[in-house]
């Protein structure tokens, strides 16, 4: 089977599933829509996996497979800044190279792993169907997003990703939290998705085509012709319009308030959409349009700039945090930027690297701790837990793997991603040794924060209720095998990307044809400083050291019955209640922007009430008054004139009226009358 | 051989008779009955001038009459039942719709 040209197909399993379920799976016993939502998503991984591998053995420049299904839109013709006409012309086609092979394999591999964790997680909840249904929506749109040969197909699938999130951190709509959480997702990424749409349009107008394959080409012609330079100010324009629309899908600053909101979701919809996936769809986007951030060397500061301080300013939140969801929520928005970071200073590898080590364990936490929240009857306050590693042995060591490997501890997939963002961080001729710093910091708290969440969790004394605590169980095979073997990816993942002083770099080959180097005219290729490996090693062992002190300092604080953290909370109190109040950036948004648009509202509302109400009963009384006046006009004046005249006539005729007396008789003797008299004439001639 | 004069005078009465009827009765009825004996008075006239001048047009005109009045004895009863329809009397002086 040529898997290949059955790319397209890829969207569709799901998107047949999502039909099927939604529109039967109310009267479908919950077992068929399990067995139907993961089936979709097995078969989609099933034809991305074959597709992949005859990828693989194509020769390394003719990786790059497109399928148009059909022409969808073939509207306007403009001529483009390049000087060539174009159409506004999309296909809906579907594009298979290294990078979106990375992330089809990523989405549908974990989402596979997801949903069958989901119909052991979710079987007790109201909406089973509608949960599955949601679900092979979004995967329908999130293959989509990262198959689409072009920014509008992208596109689609961006819109649709946000419409699923909105729909399933909605999911327990009963409750106020979740629908406010949902419409505060779905409007914050509002924001960032007006970025998104125009730096389409600019790459529409500036470059003729929104195909990336299209795209890419008329850049690296355009550079080599010398037409293109670096810094130019539309590079800039377009690579920030699109990194707008990067914050809000992915989470960064300004715009990650949103992510930590979303874990009012069930569990599951946390760790495929709010962990694992969407909010890298960022990162992909980015990576994707990686021609167009060469040529804008400033937008790649600016990402840098803002990937390390969100990764700073999102771990600094999850130090005290006490709900296990929103550790982990605020540890994502963190490791996005860790990942903008690595964008950020040039290593598109580096990036999209981590963003698929980063898919395997954080979709094993947020998995792991859904399998705790399940085992505590719903309890997500972590001060609520403690010495759980014996009661729920799978998910501990499951968890232990997943904090492991986040942390950046040696030998697991999140050491050699991280390490390697933050040797680029360091090395690379975009990075600067503050970035590394700011990298090399996020990682010891990382390392820190997750420790605490191991440590409360599992380890100590149990501070979890005697209901409670007598009906702890490990949940059932349905959820543990999906966190077995996300565990064995957490270990296993990192080791296709080695760094060069361990070993081939796979990984770096596989995507080279999508991130090669643009060539400029007459400059030979930029040949990067040689850094020696001992230094590559010795950084790696500096990193290793700060995270092996984050997991000791929780060890202190919290695996031994202490009382440090208060010490320490009390002694920073500002600190410490800034910290634990996410630094007020909610609040903050809240004077700046929410409470202005109320205010605006409400001012509209005022003036709707006062001038628009005002001027429509104005109106209605004027006319009101001037049909009074009309209507004596009326009523005097020309019903007067009517009368006038008809009494004028009546007064003249009434002599005349007398004789018309209506009775036959008269009538009739009045003739009598006539013609006794015209005989009367008559004969008196005659005689 | 009866004189003419014998049949005018029948006829004058007759015809008196039915101008007195139509202008003193009241009931529709009567008054067109009162009008088939004018034109009846008319008829004798006709037929004894007929019969005097030793003419046939006389003859022919009386019959002529008759078959008219015949149509409008048929076209009076129905005025009068859907009068009567209506207003329910027959008295002629109720029916007073073109008084001013």
């Amino acid at each position: 089977m040529n898997f290949l040209d059955l790319i397209w197909l890829i969207p569709l399993f799901p998107a047949a599933g999502f039909i099927i379920n939604g529109l039967f799976g109310k009267r479908m016993p919950k077992a068929a829509v399990g067995v139907i939502a993961s089936g979709a998503v097995l078969l989609a991984f099933i034809f991305a996996a074959g597709a992949v591998y005859q990828l693989s053995q194509l020769p390394e420049h003719e990786r790059s497979h497109v399928v148009t299904v059909y022409e969808w839109i073939n509207a306007g013709s403009i001529t483009a800044a390049t000087g060539e006409p174009a159409r506004f012309l999309v296909n809906w086609a579907f594009l298979l190279d290294p990078l979106s092979s990375v992330m089809v394999l990523v989405v549908t591999g974990i989402g596979f792993l997801i949903h069958v964790y989901s119909t052991g997680y979710m079987w007790e909840e109201d909406g089973f169907y509608r949960f599955f249904a949601y679900l092979n929506l979004f995967m329908f749109s999130m293959l989509t997003l990262v198959l689409g040969a072009n920014y509008v197909m992208m596109f689609i699938g961006w819109e649709g990703v946000g419409l699923c999130s909105y729909l399933l951190i909605g999911y327990y709509f009963l409750k106020k939290s979740a629908g406010d959480a949902a419409k505060k997702a779905f409007i914050v990424n509002r924001v960032g998705d007006w970025g998104l749409a125009t730096g389409i349009l600019l790459i529409f107008v500036n470059f003729g085509s929104m195909d990336f394959v299209t795209v890419g080409e008329v850049i690296r012609e355009g550079v080599a012709a010398g037409t293109y330079q670096m810094s130019q100010p539309i590079f800039i324009a377009i690579a920030l319009a699109l990194f707008v629309g990067a914050t809000g899908k992915s989470a960064q600053i300004p715009l990650f308030v949103w992510l930590p909101d979303a874990m009012e979701g069930p569990t599951p919809v946390s760790a495929l959409i709010h962990a694992a996936t969407m909010v890298t769809a960022g990162v992909y986007m980015v990576a994707r349009s990686n021609w167009i951030y060469q040529l804008a060397p400033e937008a790649m500061a600016v990402i840098a700039i803002v990937g390390a301080l969100t990764a700073l300013f999102a771990a600094s939140i999850a130090l005290v945090q006490n709900d296990i969801k929103r550790v982990l929520a605020y540890s994502t928005v963190s490791q996005l930027g860790y990942m903008f970071l690595a964008l950020g200073v040039g290593s598109f590898v580096g990036g999209v690297f981590h963003l698929m080590t980063h898919a395997f364990f954080k979709a094993l936490l947020f998995l792991g701790s859904g399998s705790v929240i399940h085992a505590m009857h719903h309890e997500q306050d972590m001060r609520k837990m403690g010495a759980l590693s014996k009661k729920i042995p799978i998910t501990f060591y499951t968890m232990a793997i997943g904090t492991l490997a986040i942390a950046g501890i040696p030998g697991l997939a999140g050491f050699f991603s991280k390490d390697e963002i933050l040797w680029q961080a360091f090395s690379s001729e975009h990075g600067h040794p503050a970035l590394w710093l700011i990298g090399a910091i996020v990682a010891g708290m990382t390392s820190f924060y997750m420790f605490r969440l191991l440590f409360m969790t599992f380890f100590g004394e149990s501070h979890v209720d005697h209901h409670t605590e007598a009906h702890i169980h490990e949940s059932p095979k349905r959820m543990t095998v999906p966190l077995m073997v996300l565990a064995a990816g957490s270990i296993l993942a990192g080791y296709i990307g080695l760094p060069k002083w361990l070993g081939p770099n796979y990984f770096e080959h596989w995507l080279e044809p999508v991130f090669e180097p643009l060539k400029f005219a007459g400059a030979a290729a930029a040949d990067h400083a040689e850094h020696s490996a001992s230094l590559e090693i010795g950084m790696a062992g500096v990193s290793v050291a700060i995270a092996i002190v984050g997991l000791l300092v929780a060890y202190a604080a919290y695996y031994k019955k202490s009382n440090l953290p208060e010490r320490v909370a009390t002694q920073f109190r500002g600190l410490y209640t800034a910290l634990a109040n996410k630094w007020y950036v909610d609040e903050l948004y809240d004077a700046v922007f929410v409470n202005r648009a109320k205010d605006l509202g409400r001012g509209l509302w005022r003036f709707d009430g006062k001038v628009v109400d005002g001027a429509v009963n104005g109106t209605a009384f004027s006319t009101v008054q001037s049909a009074l006046g009309s209507s004596w006009w009326d009523r005097w004046i020309v019903d007067g004139l009517v009368r006038l005249a008809g009494g004028f006539i009546k007064t003249l005729s009434w002599p005349i009226r007398l004789s018309e007396t209506g009775y036959t008789q008269n009538y009739a003797l009045v003739m009598v009358l006539g013609v006794l008299v015209f005989v009367g004439y008559v004969l008196w001639g005659t005689f | 051989m009866v004189p003419i004069h014998h049949f005018l005078f029948l006829g004058a009465a007759l015809f008196t008779i039915g101008v007195i009827g139509v202008l003193t009765r009241k009931n529709i009825m009567v008054i067109l009955m009162s009008i088939e004996l004018m034109m009846n008075a008319v008829n004798i006239n006709l037929i004894a001038f007929s019969a005097h001048l030793g003419q046939t047009a006389g003859q022919i005109f009386a019959i002529f009459v008759i078959t008219v009045a015949a149509a409008e004895a048929a076209v009076g009863l129905g005025i009068v039942i859907a009068m009567f329809r209506n207003k329910e009397t027959m008295n002629i002086n109720e029916i007073d719709l073109m008084k001013w």
